[in-house]
């Protein structure tokens, strides 16, 4: 009965988390092209509800209207495992993400390697929906798409070991507690990895396939790569696994910049609000790039990966390291804040002291005691 | 069960939900919307003219060539991982043991950039 309790409450947890995502993925598209018209000077959309708002309601419902196609050549099987692999994965990467302190569905000491390794898997539904069609707009989107988002991933992954070593964990509530101070935002390693920051976030406009790299895609050479033939909720699918990537890139962002849902300002109480208002900004800043950056070409985009940001976060780990342990600075986990926390590992610093009778006098003690 | 498990479970749990809701999606349109394929509309699209040939053809080597590229950067960097979780623990000695491993690394990478395995052109 008490496991049958305890499962109940992780199926709750987990439709809690799955409905909001999505409510609040319609409002964020709703936002995104908001913008991205205001940016044109246009009104974007606003005949759905009040200035617009249940837009991407209406959107759903006709998607849900439409009908399937399906080429005639397309490996059947596959053309629809692809759609509900990008939208099973950019879901289930939420499981670990820690909204305020204890507000995460599962507390994995592992939580940042498994969002890695979730994120690398996303591939697959774009490589198999570009091969599945047997067409060759997608073909040629999704080979691109796969050289690309496999590219910047390891960027990516570089740039959170600088993050890691100043933590000395890899459980997300780890990184964001070891970036609490008295100060507010004095603490965030936005501040000790701006650089990271950058590289960080470039790559993640990269792995997600947003403008200015959005070569897989591109209208005006490859008409819409990878999902030409998709239409109907295997479109939608696609579509919604690639806005959950954004907000996702938009929370790790936050968690390993910016301080999750720690408050800015020294005073005010920490909580989930912090934490949906950076996501907020971080994907104003994703549909501010869109509307304003033209699109790379593709040897630009792999140059840029492979010979700028690869070399540039592989030094910052070397430096990151090195800066560590010449100035003999511990990572977080191991200081005595981390332990008063209970998130501390290792022996606390205040035990590792000298110890409190000194070994001479030991020795003075014992011949004594065996007289 | 044990509790080391027990903090998987969610995931698999979060995985069924999300397929469960995916299929749903899947299946409403199929039942909701209508059905009338024709031989136009299920032909792959070529900007109107009917296909060519096959479009599962010949691609560039570059493509493959930065696969394997990122097999060895994406398993250096899974390497990397359990090293600066731990990096507080493991001395100098652990330190120069990276290091001595990037630089080996380095090296290749650098033999890679002369040889022209990171030009597209």
């Amino acid at each position: 009965m008490d496991e049958f309790l305890t499962f109940l409450t992780i199926v709750g947890q987990c439709l809690l988390v799955l409905v909001c995502l999505l409510i609040s993925l319609a409002f964020l598209l709703y936002m995104d092209r908001k913008v991205w018209a205001a940016v044109q000077l246009r009104r974007g959309p606003n005949v759905v509800g009040p200035w617009g708002l249940l837009q991407s309601f209406a959107d759903f419902l006709k998607f849900v209207m439409k009908e399937i196609v399906i080429p005639a050549g397309a490996d059947r099987t596959v053309f629809l495992l692809a759609p509900m692999i990008t939208f099973v994965l950019a879901v289930i990467a939420w499981v670990v993400i820690p909204f305020s302190e204890g507000w995460v569905i599962s507390d994995l000491n592992v939580g940042i390697l498994y969002l890695f390794a979730i994120s690398s898997l996303g591939v697959y539904g774009v490589i198999m929906g570009g091969w599945a069609a047997n067409s060759k707009y997608p073909f040629l989107g999704g080979l691109r798409s796969a050289a690309q988002m496999v590219s910047y991933e390891v960027s990516i992954g570089f740039v959170i070991v600088t993050v890691l070593l100043m933590v000395g964990s890899l459980n997300l509530s780890d990184i964001v507690l070891a970036q609490s101070s008295d100060w507010g935002l004095v603490g965030w390693y936005f501040w000790k990895q701006p650089v990271m920051f950058v590289v960080f976030f470039i790559s993640a406009l990269a792995e997600t396939n947003r403008p200015p790299f959005d070569l897989p895609e591109a209208e005006s050479e490859l008409v819409a790569g990878y999902q030409v033939e998709y239409s109907s909720t295997p479109y939608l699918l696609f579509m919604i696994g690639e806005y959950m990537n954004i907000v996702m890139m938009c929370a790790l962002t936050t968690i390993l910049f910016f301080g999750g849902w720690l408050s800015p300002i020294p005073g005010l109480p920490d909580g989930a609000l912090w934490f949906i208002l950076k996501i907020i900004f971080f994907f104003f800043l994703f549909s501010m790039v869109k509307a304003i950056v033209p699109r790379y070409r593709y040897d630009q985009l792999m140059r840029i990966g492979w010979k700028v940001f690869l070399p540039l976060s592989l030094a910052f780990v070397v430096i990151t390291a090195g800066v560590m342990k010449g100035f003999d600075i511990d990572p977080w986990t191991m200081t005595e804040e981390a332990h008063e926390m209970g998130r501390g590992v290792g022996l606390p610093p205040e035990l590792d002291l000298e110890p409190v009778v000194e070994p001479e006098k030991i020795e003075a003690v014992l011949p004594s005691e065996a007289s | 069960m044990d509790a080391f498990l027990l903090e998987y479970l969610p995931i698999l749990i979060f995985m069924g939900i999300a397929i469960a809701l995916g299929l749903v999606f899947i299946l409403a349109a199929a039942i909701a919307a209508p059905s009338n394929p024709d031989a136009e509309k299920v032909s792959a699209y070529e900007c109107g003219f009917n296909a060519f040939d096959d479009a599962r053809m010949k691609f560039d080597v570059r493509f493959y060539l930065v696969a394997i590229l990122f097999i060895i950067f994406d398993l250096e960097a899974a390497f990397l991982f359990p090293w600066a979780a731990s990096f507080g623990q493991i001395g100098m000695f652990g330190f120069w043991s990276m290091m001595v491993f990037l630089g080996v690394l380095t090296i290749g990478f650098i033999y890679e950039w002369r040889k022209g395995a990171l030009d597209w052109e």
